[in-house]
């Protein structure tokens, strides 16, 4: 009965374009939109997740999350290295500063100052140039991003393209010189602002003079040493917040969740693209089984048993459901593709595939009920009426 | 009803009453019929008399309030469900007004479904529809839509699929209703030829008085009630 199933289904080409349309537009809503405010959460943390060498990060207890600088004092550092269980712990300097463009306008970068020694803390992947080209004089390295796009040269002529950053261009940050000594690449930011690296000593020196600088105190454990004991201990010992890089990438998720309205504005989306694409695929499917309530009630008077009509209802849902779920996952991976080179944040891990194919399952599902109930209802007398 | 065989179907005092939202209307009164193998019955009268009620009884598609109807010996109100879609699905044919075919199927395709219910694999299913509509002539009409089939030619494909799985009792509501008088007369011609024989009984339920000379025998209904059973429509 497959057979008759997919054929009845197929037959009203309109009806089902029409079920299809609806499951791809819920999957693609359902697929899309969280894919975007996944990739646009992830950068939210995406500085922690650059860094990949501490495994502890120590700051002042009021943190709430990577961009909330409390800035520690610079004796805050030496007190970490106290501790036992510590390998190295090295300063690092997050803040935001202006730099002033060519064309005399200003754009407001992330500036991280580096240990001056060790340079840890630096960009996870150099395009052009060396880290250690840091120590050379007046020295930053630019992400790529930033060098091409909100850095870059004003256009020659009008209507031109703008001149990226290369190395040996200069910048003025906060009224001091800054040559370009390398170009990094970086996971985008939450703000999507251009990210400059230089050394502590620097950063501290372009930054606004204040009393307490140091951002962040980064920590390696010594071999064997366990990260949650040693994080509490960082606690005890100095009075600072102290937590291991998922800690502090889930203080920073949860901060945005809670407080900002992207998970509610995103969700909103979803629930309708959810309630939409339901409401067209469900009301199109059953008006499709209505419409063939006849042609059911002679297979029923015929001797089809229930189990079978209900088995081709099911076959049906499974095919629309899967053929709209292939499609809108196909167009939000597409979607992902040709966005892929621009500022939109956008991330597609298999959680979303799971998270859209049940979504489509509870579509069918709905649809397959509501028609199931009625054909099962449906009296086989019925095809004796005119 | 000489030389013919057992009954088929026989009803006694069936009764059933539908409840049109408080008001009660009696569509059967208690109907005594029998139908002998073999043979052809129509049941004729006027529309709302309780016809398609009775054929939908012996069908086994409704059932009765009380009385038994017993077909080949076998009383279906006391089947159970599954039973009796397995009965209905290997002793019965239908054959409808509307022709009731499956839009999207074609016609090799909507023949075969009796057999595919009845556990048949799809590509000997289909062998035998093809050599069920050759024998209705429509040989070379096998791979058509119902859209591309006429009126009669769509009827010839519905008496295809009532007789393909072989049953015993075909039920027929109004066959040539939708038909002019010579598509009609041929697709009676049709069902006297290939439908019906010794081991075979069909009902049909028909107003078409042009067609009543076909019958065997013809049980006038009025009121739902048998009025009477006679051999031929001067009787009536």
């Amino acid at each position: 009965m497959n057979h008759i199933a997919l054929k009845m289904l197929m037959g009203d080409r309109g009806k089902y374009l029409g079920i299809i349309m609806g499951l791809t537009f819920a999957s693609l809503i359902m697929t899309q939109q969280p894919a975007i405010f996944v990739g646009l959460m992830m950068r939210t943390f995406s500085f922690i997740s650059d860094l990949g060498l501490p495994d502890i990060w120590v700051m002042d207890p009021k943190v709430q999350f990577v961009d909330d600088i409390k800035p520690l004092q610079d004796t805050k550092l030496y007190r970490v290295r106290g501790v036992a269980g510590v390998k190295w712990a090295m300063p690092l300097y997050k803040g935001l500063l202006k730099a002033r463009l060519e064309n005399g306008t200003f754009q407001t970068c992330n500036v991280i100052g580096l240990d001056d020694a060790t340079l840890i803390g630096g960009p996870p992947v150099m395009l052009v140039g060396k880290l250690k080209d840091l120590r050379r004089s007046d020295g930053v390295i630019v992400d790529i991003d930033g060098a091409t796009d909100k850095l870059a040269k004003p256009p020659m002529v009008p209507g031109g393209k703008p001149t990226p950053l290369k190395i040996g261009d200069t910048l003025e940050l906060n009224d001091n010189r800054a040559i370009v000594v390398g170009i990094a690449k970086t996971t985008k930011t939450f703000q999507s602002q251009p990210v400059i690296y230089t050394t502590y000593s620097r950063a501290v020196r372009y930054a606004p003079r204040e009393r307490k600088m140091l951002s962040f105190v980064l920590v390696k454990a010594m071999p064997g040493e366990d990260i949650p004991t040693l994080t509490r201990r960082i606690r005890k010992a100095t009075g600072l917040a102290a937590y291991s890089r998922k800690e502090f990438i889930d203080l920073t998720w949860n901060y945005f969740m809670k407080n900002t309205g992207i998970p509610i504005t995103f969700g909103t989306s979803v629930a309708l693209g959810f309630i939409v694409g339901a409401a067209i695929a469900g009301q199109t499917f059953y008006n499709f089984t209505l419409e063939n309530l006849r042609q059911f009630g002679v297979l029923k008077a015929m001797g089809a048993s229930n189990w079978t009509l209900l088995r081709m209802i099911l076959l049906q849902a499974i095919l629309v459901g899967s053929i709209g779920y292939g499609l809108g996952v196909g167009l939000t991976a597409l979607f992902g593709y040709a966005t892929r080179n621009t500022i939109l944040a956008f991330k597609f891990p298999w959680q979303l595939l799971a998270f859209g194919g049940a979504g489509v399952t509870l579509i069918c599902i709905f649809a397959a009920i509501i028609s199931i109930r009625k054909v099962i209802k449906l009296e086989p007398a019925i095809v004796f009426k005119g | 009803m000489d030389g013919l065989a057992k009954a088929a179907v026989s009803c006694k005092n069936v009764v059933k009453v539908y409840d049109t939202g408080g008001d009660k209307v009696v569509a059967l009164g208690g109907i005594d019929l029998e139908i002998c193998m073999g043979e052809l019955m129509m049941l004729v009268g006027p529309s709302g008399c309780g016809k398609t009620t009775l054929i939908s009884v012996i069908a086994g598609i409704l059932d009765q309030d009380s009385g038994s109807c017993e077909v080949f010996g076998k009383d279906l109100l006391h089947m159970r469900s599954s039973e009796k879609l397995k009965f209905r699905a290997k002793n019965i044919g239908f054959v409808f007004q509307a022709f009731n075919l499956l839009p999207s199927l074609n016609a090799v395709e909507n023949v075969s479904i009796p057999l595919i219910i009845n556990g048949v694999k799809r590509q000997t299913a289909e062998r035998q529809a093809a050599n069920v509509l050759e024998q209705v002539g429509l040989g070379t009409r096998g791979k058509s839509l119902p859209s591309q089939l006429s009126g009669g030619q769509q009827q010839r494909v519905a008496i295809a699929r009532a007789l393909v799985h072989d049953p015993r009792l075909i039920v027929c509501d109004e066959p040539t209703s939708a038909l002019d008088h010579e598509t009609g007369h041929n697709v009676m011609e049709l069902l006297r030829q290939v439908a019906l024989h010794r081991d075979r009984a069909l009902v049909i339920v028909t107003h078409d008085a042009r067609i009543f000379s076909f019958a065997d025998r013809i049980a006038q209904m009025d009121d739902g009630h048998i009025e009477k059973v006679v051999d031929s429509a001067e009787d009536l």
